[in-house]
């Protein structure tokens, strides 16, 4: 910007280009104080994220997809121009020129200038609405072009042409994609893959045409225009899309003598070095092993590179690996190393599931011990472990089709001793294996510092689970107990409170604490203790010294809601209600003006309770045949159902009886994290089981049972647990998966992270249940018996109990209520009011009044 | 502004109820009918026993206090709100997250009787 930060005295590097890898570059290259870096950018602002260009069509702005700022430049002490393309190099004077005419002198130049869409030369291709896809303005060009297109062709069906297919389809255009190749993708994909791919990308409403040159663009009949295939075919259309390849920006190595490729790029050595020592090439236009990498992590590594070198320390460019996972139009698509079995005496393994549409190949190596390569379309699963195998020439499993084979369970996995120092954990950041272990010799101490030091993780977030492996490993080789104590009061995981309860037979947390812990406790230990304590023991949860264990939610019996009152949920197992039921809920939720709901987890939820007023709505609600629902506790929920055969045309099994059993079976048990169940009375799945924690699903022989579904923050698919069991041994597996999860669980952790943490996991959990391989399920079972059998309703027992029911006295020493409590009318019912709605009340600050 | 009178030991409640290591709730009303709610905890096992702090949760903006777990962090007693599991010091008022404070009060048993200066 400022043409007198020029004289100052440090180094002067001009950056020619502003894309993504030339704006890593800038970030890399001001982190060292003895460099004066200069900017320049031809397109209109400064780098953006490329790689997310097609969200712009999903509502992405031109600042959502920025990656800098000016100011952030200034901050850098960046200097920067726009609409600056440089067209002139002077090697011996060391300075370049801008269009406009501005010169920039330079200690070491840097040309990341990338690279721009080839479009073939087609007679007649030359029209308004022949776009690209590229740049932001070409994304608007698109845009504008739309609004006044039906028919849209994509020329090119590789990776990019099927985004850009993507993308004018989400524009509402009837989409075409045409492609020179017999198949889709047909760099990164191998033929039974791409056939694959094609059928699912036709279901999506693209049509797809392959094998297709076209010769010449006319003017249409019907659209504007009409492309003449090679075969005598035609297609026509309104707009179309080049998406046939990419071709290096080496224009200024061309005019000013910088050595080049045979068919382009600018060659650079392993230092990133063109033919002239003070000129680097970084990115998608540099040339390296005769190679153009069309990837930005390559393109970063180079920046990386140049950096280094120019402060003079040593690094060199050594390749990168192309492999890719993507999704593209919600098609899983995974591409490793040698797919299309190039290598001499590869050999390969497919399988593939037509109703699916799922294909995976790998290729391995003559004597079967290397894994070369590999496809994956339709679910890429497996494809972290296939990489690493590739990556780190690690020696496959005997029967390496064991590694796509869906066989239930026991799939070969990945140990993570085997992988080398050298291996990549996190390629968004680049982070190995060796530099988690480096972060664990300077002296991190969990996997959240590890993280946090690393920054593995951090980026796309789907490397967390192999960190957490990989780190957790170290720690325990190094016998480094991976610390789990549950807070400053106790050194033990819930599981080892657990044990230590039930073997010493510990009845009150005062004991606990008194022989195991120290201090007071905490809202953390506390519920736990009690948790463990009910599961154990399954006392009434408000018995005397249970109670000052308790959460609010669970010692009121009630989830408080934002202003103090709270919710009154009864139980309704499967969802199933008497008429007459429904009008005591109607009726109380009337008497007592609470506002109602029917809940996520269909059932109905009554608000606005003040604590004082939830023992007699709780009477009323007992007196009429309810019972507690447990919404507050760290316990069963609901089970979800559907009619079933009762009712349901399709149904092949009674759902809602067994929905009901189950609901009355587990209600009230404790555990480390609340539990939901769902059955469903066939594979229409209308009560969406396999996003429970137990789900059902009815078989014309019984009942398939998946573990480990869950809905919330992380929404998660059960696992397929066991198929076509009868009532009988469903309920015995349940209570065994239940017991050993309450014993083994960890504090607050779904069953679907208890079950991942498990070693060995579904496979695992399979053995110990169905084989009985800790020879635990006769425990597991008499365990269960004996909670289900000392059920009691909690609220029956409260209302009971008039020394329980003292807690739910407003105020020790008087009859008035809680005036900050205040509702106001909306939709005909009640809802709090919110701050400026309220009435004054004096609520006296006594800290600011003493002197 | 109210004018300072001078404070009293007044009688809240027997010690009988208390709730052991828990807490519960009192209405203060001073001679010109201004209301204060406070929480008192009773922790038998700390070497004050007995403490009495605003109920008013500034940061969840509701009287809620007495209905939060206690505990202690750093051997420093402590009430955890019951909406957003913030600890404040019975002994100070001091929120340890955040830059809150709620008020203290002098509290004693005397005979038998829960009394607090006010
Ligand atoms: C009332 C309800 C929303 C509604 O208006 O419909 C609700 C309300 C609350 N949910 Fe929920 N959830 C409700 C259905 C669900 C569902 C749907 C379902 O059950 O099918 C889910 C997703 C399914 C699942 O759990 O897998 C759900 C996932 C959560 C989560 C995330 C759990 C997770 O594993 O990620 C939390 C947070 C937590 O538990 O830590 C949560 C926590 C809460 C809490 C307890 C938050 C709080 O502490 O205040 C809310 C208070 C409950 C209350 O006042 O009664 N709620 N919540 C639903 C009560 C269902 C019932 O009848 O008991
Ligand atoms: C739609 C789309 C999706 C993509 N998806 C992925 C993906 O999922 N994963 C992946 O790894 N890669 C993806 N890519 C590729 C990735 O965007 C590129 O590898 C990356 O942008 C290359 O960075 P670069 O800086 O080398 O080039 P560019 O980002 O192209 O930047 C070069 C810049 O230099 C400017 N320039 C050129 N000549 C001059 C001159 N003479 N003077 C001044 N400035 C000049 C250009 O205008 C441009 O702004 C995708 C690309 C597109 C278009
Ligand atoms: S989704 Fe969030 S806001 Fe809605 S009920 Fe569940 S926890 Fe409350
Ligand atoms: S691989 Fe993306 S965050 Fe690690």
């Amino acid at each position: 910007m400022n043409s007198d930060k020029q004289l100052s005295s440090k180094a002067k590097i001009v950056v020619v280009g502003n894309g993504m890898v030339g704006h890593h570059f800038v970030e890399e290259m001001s982190k060292h104080e003895d460099y004066q870096v200069t900017v320049l950018s031809a397109e209109s602002r400064l780098a953006y994220d490329r790689v997310y260009l097609s969200s712009y069509f999903a509502g992405k702005t031109a600042e959502d997809l920025a990656l800098t700022t000016p100011e952030h430049y200034d901050e850098l002490g960046v200097n920067f121009e726009t609409n600056a393309k440089v067209t002139n190099i002077d090697k011996s004077a060391k300075v370049v020129t801008t269009e406009s005419g501005e010169s920039f002198a330079y200690d070491k130049l840097i040309l990341a200038t990338g690279s721009y869409p080839f479009v073939p030369p087609i007679p007649g291709g030359d029209v308004e609405h022949s776009l690209v896809y590229r740049t932001i303005e070409d994304l608007e060009a698109i845009q504008a072009s739309a609004n006044v297109s039906k028919v849209g062709v994509v020329i090119g069906g590789g990776l990019l042409g099927l985004e850009a297919a993507k993308a004018l389809k989400e524009l509402g255009l009837e989409t075409h994609v045409v492609e020179f190749a017999p198949q889709l993708m047909a760099v990164q994909v191998d033929g039974g893959g791409g056939r694959v791919l094609r059928a699912k990308i036709e279901e999506l409403g693209v049509q797809v045409h392959t094998s297709k040159a076209t010769n010449v663009i006319e003017e249409g009949d019907k659209h504007r225009y009409k492309l003449c295939f090679s075969d005598d075919t035609v297609l026509e259309t309104d707009l179309i899309l080049f998406s046939a390849g990419i071709r290096p920006y080496d224009n200024l190595a061309r005019e000013f003598d910088l050595e080049l490729g045979a068919r382009g790029g600018i060659v650079i050595d392993n230092q990133c070095k063109t033919s002239d020592a003070d000129i680097y090439a970084i990115g998608e236009c540099a040339l390296w092993n005769n190679f153009i990498y069309g990837l930005v992590a390559p393109g970063y590594n180079m920046a990386k590179v140049a950096v280094k070198n120019i402060c003079g320390e040593a690094a060199e460019f050594t390749g990168a690996d192309m492999s890719t996972k993507l999704k593209l139009m919600g098609v899983e698509v995974g591409s490793i190393g040698d797919a299309h079995a190039k290598t001499e005496g590869a050999l390969t393994y497919t399988y593939e599931n037509q109703p699916e549409a799922i294909y995976k190949k790998i290729v391995v190596s003559a004597d079967k011990t290397k894994m070369l390569g590999a496809v994956l379309i339709g679910d890429t699963s497996e494809y972290d472990s296939l990489l690493q195998y590739m990556l780190n020439d690690i020696d496959l499993p005997e029967s390496p089709e064991g590694l796509i084979l869906p066989s239930a369970g026991d799939k070969p996995t990945l140990g993570v001793d085997a992988l080398p120092d050298s291996a990549s954990i996190c390629s968004c950041h680049n982070v190995t294996k060796g530099d988690i272990i480096a972060a664990i010799d300077c002296g991190a101490v969990d996997v959240g510092q590890v993280k946090s030091d690393t920054k593995a993780g951090s980026g796309c977030g789907g490397c967390a689970a192999l960190v957490k492996s990989v780190a957790d490993n170290e720690f325990e080789k190094r016998g480094v107990e991976v610390k789990k104590d549950i807070c400053e009061h106790f050194a033990y995981s819930r599981r080892e409170i657990y044990d230590l309860v039930s073997v010493e037979k510990i009845k009150t947390f005062d004991e606990l604490l008194d022989k195991h812990g120290k201090g007071l406790g905490c809202e953390i230990c506390k519920p736990l203790a009690g948790s463990v304590l009910a599961s154990v023991w399954n006392d009434y949860i408000l018995k005397k010294p249970h109670l000052s264990l308790q959460d609010t939610n669970d010692t009121y019996l009630g989830n408080m809601q934002k202003d103090g009152t709270y919710s009154v949920v009864p139980r309704i197992a499967g969802g199933e209600i008497t008429p007459d039921k429904l009008i005591v809920l109607g009726e109380v939720a009337k008497k007592y003006n609470l506002y109602t709901k029917i809940t996520g987890g269909a059932r109905v939820d009554l608000f606005g309770a003040r604590v004082e007023q939830l023992p007699p709505i709780w009477k009323e609600l007992v007196d009429a045949g309810f019972e507690t629902g447990h919404a507050y506790g760290k316990s069963l929920r609901t089970v979800k159902s559907c009619v079933g055969s009762t009712w349901c045309r399709y149904g092949v099994q009674d759902s809602m009886t067994m929905a009901i059993d189950l609901e009355h079976r587990y209600k009230g048990l404790r555990a480390p994290h609340k539990i939901k169940f769902g059955v469903s009375g066939c594979t229409r799945e209308c009560a969406e089981a396999q996003g429970k924690d137990i789900g059902i699903i009815a078989t014309e022989n019984g009942w398939n049972l998946f573990v480990g579904g869950n809905g919330g923050m992380k929404p998660r698919h059960g696992d397929l647990f066991a198929t076509d069991l009868d009532d009988e041994t469903l309920v015995k597996y349940v209570d065994r998966i239940l017991m050993f999860y309450v014993q083994t669980g960890d504090r607050l952790q779904r069953t679907s992270t208890w079950m991942d943490n498990l070693e060995g996991g579904l496979a695992y959990l399979q053995d110990v249940i169905i084989k009985d391989s800790l020879e635990l399920n006769d425990v597991l079972e008499t365990q269960m018996a004996a909670i289900v059998g000392s059920y009691q309703c909690e609220w029956k027992t409260t209302i009971e109990d008039p020394e329980a029911l003292k807690r739910f006295k407003p105020f020790v020493n008087s009859d008035k209520n809680d005036s900050n409590i205040q509702f106001v009318t909306e939709r005909e019912q009640i809802r709090p009011a919110r701050g400026q709605e309220k009435i004054e009340v004096t609520i006296i600050d006594a800290a600011a009044e003493t002197v | 502004m109210t004018t300072i009178t001078d404070k009293l030991w007044r009688t809240i409640c027997g010690t009988a109820d208390l709730v052991t290591d828990s807490g519960i709730s009192a209405l203060l009303t001073n001679e010109t009918g201004e209301e204060e709610q406070i929480a008192i905890f009773y922790l038998p096992n700390s070497e004050e026993q007995i403490f009495a702090v605003g109920n008013y949760d500034p940061i969840g903006k509701a009287n809620v206090l007495y209905r939060g777990l206690v505990g202690c962090i750093d051997s420093e007693p402590v009430v955890s709100s019951p909406l957003y599991k913030q600890h404040y010091s019975l002994k100070t008022g001091q929120c340890l997250q955040e830059d809150e404070t709620i008020a203290v009060y002098d509290i004693r048993i005397e005979n038998e009787q829960v009394q607090v200066l006010y």
